[in-house]
């Protein structure tokens, strides 16, 4: 009898490929997905390359001219590039201005993204943890919270707080962090349950080892879509702060307030302005959900065989 | 006529990581009234074995080969509205899990008259008295509160009881049923196996019931198969089988039962680990824990019949007597 | 008599669901709504010897494995006193309660849910001896070697995950696990009843030569008698939250006194046993929501008195090392 009593000699290994392996693969069965993490990877390299592939830096105000304002696409700019993509009012090229207005919108849709996703999972994990009134005081308040909608908060902080890059951060943390808290609330629930956090309260693990260690890596799946998704959300609350004036200033401008800006003109037929600057926003949001719902997808385990 | 006759069956499931054979080579016939002990441990094929003879076989697995016979007719390859006329009529299931049966938001009295209704055109009323009759007849007491209950205010016994109703229902000639007492409690098992004997006995059905619990089967069957990897490897009477076994494995198995062996001693136990379905050694798939394997078992042996009713798939079994 | 190394004395646990606001408003304004209490164990007694395997066995609802995870120190008792070699663990210190947590360990029935999915197998294993200093970050590879060689497992597997192990293999890691923290006392609850047969036997062996190799004390917790039978050298039947019965193996199924144990026992299918006409002992097992009053066994007992309906009847010694609770005993307590 070998020593090693289960293993039969030469029997092939259960599996031959790592978790994230089979991650990948699984991920990349949707061609639409993979057509969406495509598409918003070209957005980001393209954001963050913006001041390499731009003719004009729209912020530098001494390159902005308004003589050069309202210009249809295609047409030559005073200083002899094209601007393929039109201007606005105020002269800035268009191109330009929206893959340096894509940064800041990716930029603060992600910075308040992973602040809150920080809070809401702590917060989340102590209360499922913890249990009992600590818990009951704190999924109250995240009821609480997650009754008012996102924009309304978002806006009476900012009415407080005032405009600037900073602000509106703190601001849509403040009306995002309900969401990962739930999320890591209920997936916490689930894991501590199961039989391995008993296990390791057993062999005397402290409990900040417990909820770091084991249980916060469990809750990640459900976490990660959460994510997703949400930051696509706050991009688009951003945007939506800006188009009505209460968010980034004028001349930072975020793809929220380039819309914003040629609204006055859609009637009068230049609709560009308003257009290529939403069109890319879409674009961003519904790339980031394309690929959440394939993820949604491939980390739920109930669907797994 | 045989109720049922499984000649060459082969179920495989095409997965993306391969081809899971899964049921690879059975034969076995079932006459009237006979009850048939499907043993074996995970991976071993029991189950699927069961959906494939109802056609409950889902992509991406599907039957490859073989013939499955009920009553003279073919089921392999016969058309959709024919299977789904035999099933819970002439065959009926019985799942390890009762809510595999069982609607949750549907009153026992409607499942079980729609059950009637959807084989026979009888009125509500008698369809009712018959549910009523059914749910008397597996020992459950007050039936007629209990038709009007929801699975979920029902025991864990209680419904796998209703399930047992429910497939005696349209008096079927053949009862496949898979792990049916598994979950359950010992003194609620022991009354489940009870009703089961009982109503089969009454009504003449054969039934197939598949388990790994040896000693289940030892009460309860006229004849075992003990499966391995997706084939047979060996059959025969209930007391052949268990107290002459031939094939190694069968051997094994029933040597590593606590009760076969000297108490606090260490148990007889099979080296090794069932093998991985994805990539089954070549030849005979217990080839690598059987301690009288030679080389002839790179190739895998075919079904031997050394005594009347008794089959085996080995090259070197253990002692044959041949019955007087 | 020994000091037993664990005992429990007058233990119980009530799993209380507290009614939620809109609940009390509606039990203040006279409605008829009550907190629901499972009374999951009521009021046992029992006290393990160093080095004995005690064999806890019952059906569904009669709380052996909530008796397992308070004597493991997973879940406190409602009221009652754990003593640890002699000493109750309230009245013990904080190096004596660390000592004695480690010193008790528990061995899972899922292995697929009682292992971090997310840890390497050599995490997994040597989490806790690290972290309470048995081990220095040196020497903890090997010791996890050595470790994971006692249970059968070959040691260059450990960069693994659990879910690349079968589930034999994977109970192995649990154990491997406990057997890490050096501990006196493993409660295995229903530990090979999820795997399949011919593996059950493997692990059976493995825990019986782990009990010679490291001098172990065990309480195996199954519904499978037959096991116990093999393995234990003391069993106790649970029912409903109460023991009923305690004897040693040979004289418990030799000969059970209670009727319940004895109707267990006629219930277990037998490989001896063919072509057996099951007589079943009749009734449902009661919900622990609502337990018969009096002996919880009386609706389904064949010889029912009336006194069984009013009156628990005491465990009490009827014979050497044997504790039945029954009336049929002359048992009408004291």
């Amino acid at each position: 009898m070998s020593v090693h009593a289960d293993r039969a000699p030469g029997a092939p290994e259960i599996r031959v490929e790592t978790p994230f392996q089979r991650f990948r693969s699984e991920f990349f069965e949707s061609r639409i997905a993979t057509f969406a993490l495509g598409l918003l990877a070209l957005i980001i390299v393209l954001a963050l390359l913006a001041p390499w592939i731009t003719p004009q830096n729209p912020y530098d105000l001494a390159q902005v001219d308004v003589l050069d304002g309202k210009l249809p696409p295609g047409s030559v700019a005073y200083t002899g590039y094209t601007m393929w993509l039109g201007s606005d009012g105020a002269g800035r090229d268009l191109y330009s201005a929206i893959l340096y207005g894509l940064r800041i919108s990716i930029s603060v849709g992600v910075a308040s993204g992973v602040i809150a996703m920080a809070i809401g999972s702590t917060i989340g994990l102590i209360a499922a943890y913890a249990g009992g009134r600590v818990e009951t005081v704190v999924m109250r308040l995240v009821d609480l919270q997650l009754s008012f909608p996102a924009a309304l908060i978002a806006l009476m902080l900012v009415a407080v707080l005032g405009r600037g890059i900073d602000k509106i951060i703190i601001a849509l943390v403040a009306a995002q962090w309900a969401y990962y808290a739930r999320t890591v609330r209920g997936s916490a629930l689930v894991e501590s349950a199961k039989e391995y956090v008993e296990a390791a309260r057993c062999l005397g693990l402290g409990h900040a080892r417990i909820v770091f260690r084991h249980i916060l890596p469990n809750c990640l799946s459900p976490l990660i879509v959460v994510g997703t998704v949400q930051t696509a959300h706050a991009i688009a609350l951003e945007a939506t702060l800006s188009f009505l004036g209460v968010g980034l200033r004028q001349t930072e401008p975020s793809l929220g307030v380039l819309i914003a800006n040629g609204f006055e003109y859609m009637m009068s037929g230049r609709y560009w302005i308003s257009f290529f600057p939403g069109i890319a926003l879409l674009l961003t949001i519904v790339s980031i959900n394309l690929v959440g719902d394939q993820l949604r997808d491939v980390l739920n385990p109930r669907l797994k065989k | 006529m045989s109720v049922l006759e499984v000649a060459g069956l082969r179920t495989h499931f095409f997965t993306r990581a391969g081809v899971v054979k899964a049921v690879d080579g059975v034969d076995f016939t079932l006459e009237r009234g006979q009850v048939m002990g499907l043993v074996g441990e995970s991976g071993s094929g029991k189950t699927v074995t069961g959906f494939s003879i109802l056609g409950l076989v889902d992509p991406p697995g599907r039957i490859v080969g073989g013939s499955i016979r009920y009553r003279g007719e073919e089921l392999v390859g016969a058309p959709d509205e024919r299977l789904r006329e035999l099933r819970g009529n002439r065959i009926a299931m019985i799942f390890q899990d009762p809510m595999m049966t069982l609607n949750p938001v549907l009153r026992i009295d409607t499942q079980m008259v729609e059950a009637i209704q959807a084989h026979e055109s009888i009125s509500k009323k008698a369809a009712w008295e018959r549910a009523r009759d059914g749910l008397g007849q597996v020992g459950i007491p007050s039936p007629e509160e209990r038709l009007r209950a929801y699975p979920h205010q029902l025991s864990g016994g209680m419904r796998q009881r209703v399930t047992i109703a429910i497939a005696f229902l349209n008096n079927p000639e053949l009862i496949i049923a898979d792990e049916p007492t598994t979950a359950l409690d010992v003194t609620i098992q022991a009354q489940i196996i009870y009703e089961a004997q009982k109503v089969c006995r009454e009504r003449g059905a054969a039934m197939i019931w598949i388990t790994h619990d040896l000693a289940v089967v030892a009460g309860l069957a006229d004849r075992i198969c003990v499966m391995y990897a997706g084939r047979i490897v060996e059959a025969g009477p209930t007391d052949d089988v268990i107290d002459r076994p031939l094939h190694p494995y069968t051997v094994g198995l029933l040597g590593s039962v606590p009760s076969a062996n000297k108490r606090g001693q260490r148990l007889n136990q099979i080296p090794g680990m069932t093998p991985n379905m994805l990539a089954l050694p070549k030849g005979c798939a217990f080839r690598e824990r059987c301690s009288r394997a030679s080389d002839a078992c790179l190739v895998n042996p075919d079904i031997t019949e050394p005594a009347a009713g008794r089959a085996i798939r080995c090259f070197h079994p253990h002692g044959i007597e041949v019955p007087a | 008599m020994s000091v037993p190394l664990i005992e429990v004395r007058g233990v119980t646990k009530n799993f209380v669901k507290r009614l939620d606001l809109a609940g009390k408003i509606a039990r203040r304004l006279g409605a008829d709504v009550d907190e629901e209490v499972v009374h999951a164990v009521d009021t046992v007694d029992l006290a393990i010897q160093p080095g004995e395997v005690v064999g806890l066995a019952g059906e569904s609802g009669c709380g052996k494995s909530t008796l397992g995870r308070m004597m493991a120190g997973i879940l406190p008792p409602t009221d009652g006193r754990i003593l640890f070699e002699g000493i109750a663990t309230s009245e013990m210190s904080g190096a004596q309660r660390h000592a004695a947590t480690l010193a008790v360990q528990m061995i899972f029935q899922d292995p697929f849910v009682s292992l971090n999915p997310r840890m390497r197998v050599e995490q997994i294993i040597g989490e806790a001896p690290l972290v309470h200093g048995l081990v220095d970050r040196g020497g903890l590879s090997d010791y996890v070697d050595e470790i994971m060689q006692n249970v059968r497992l070959d040691p260059s597997l450990k960069r693994r995950y659990p879910h690349q192990f079968s589930g034999g293999q994977r109970q192995r890691i649990g154990i491997a696990r406990a057997l890490a923290v050096r501990p006196r006392f493993l409660v295995c609850d229903e530990a090979i009843a999820s795997l399949d047969v011919s593996i059950q036997a493997q692990v059976l062996n493995l825990f019986m030569d782990l009990r010679e190799q490291f001098d172990l004390t065990y309480l195996f917790i199954s519904h499978d008698l037959s096991v116990i039978e093999h393995i234990a050298d003391r069993v106790v039947i649970m029912y409903l939250g109460r023991i009923v019965e305690s004897a040693p193996t040979e004289q418990l199924f030799s000969a059970p006194r209670h009727p319940y144990t004895q109707a267990l026992l006629a219930d277990v299918p037998r490989l001896d046993q063919r072509k057996h006409a099951f007589a079943p002992v009749k009734g449902e097992i009661p919900s622990p929501l609502d337990p018969p009053p009096g002996c919880h066994f009386h609706p389904r007992c064949p010889h029912a008195m009336p006194i069984c309906r009013m009156q628990q009847p005491v465990l009490r010694e009827i014979a050497p090392s044997t504790f039945s609770a029954c009336h049929l005993d002359g048992n009408s307590g004291t």
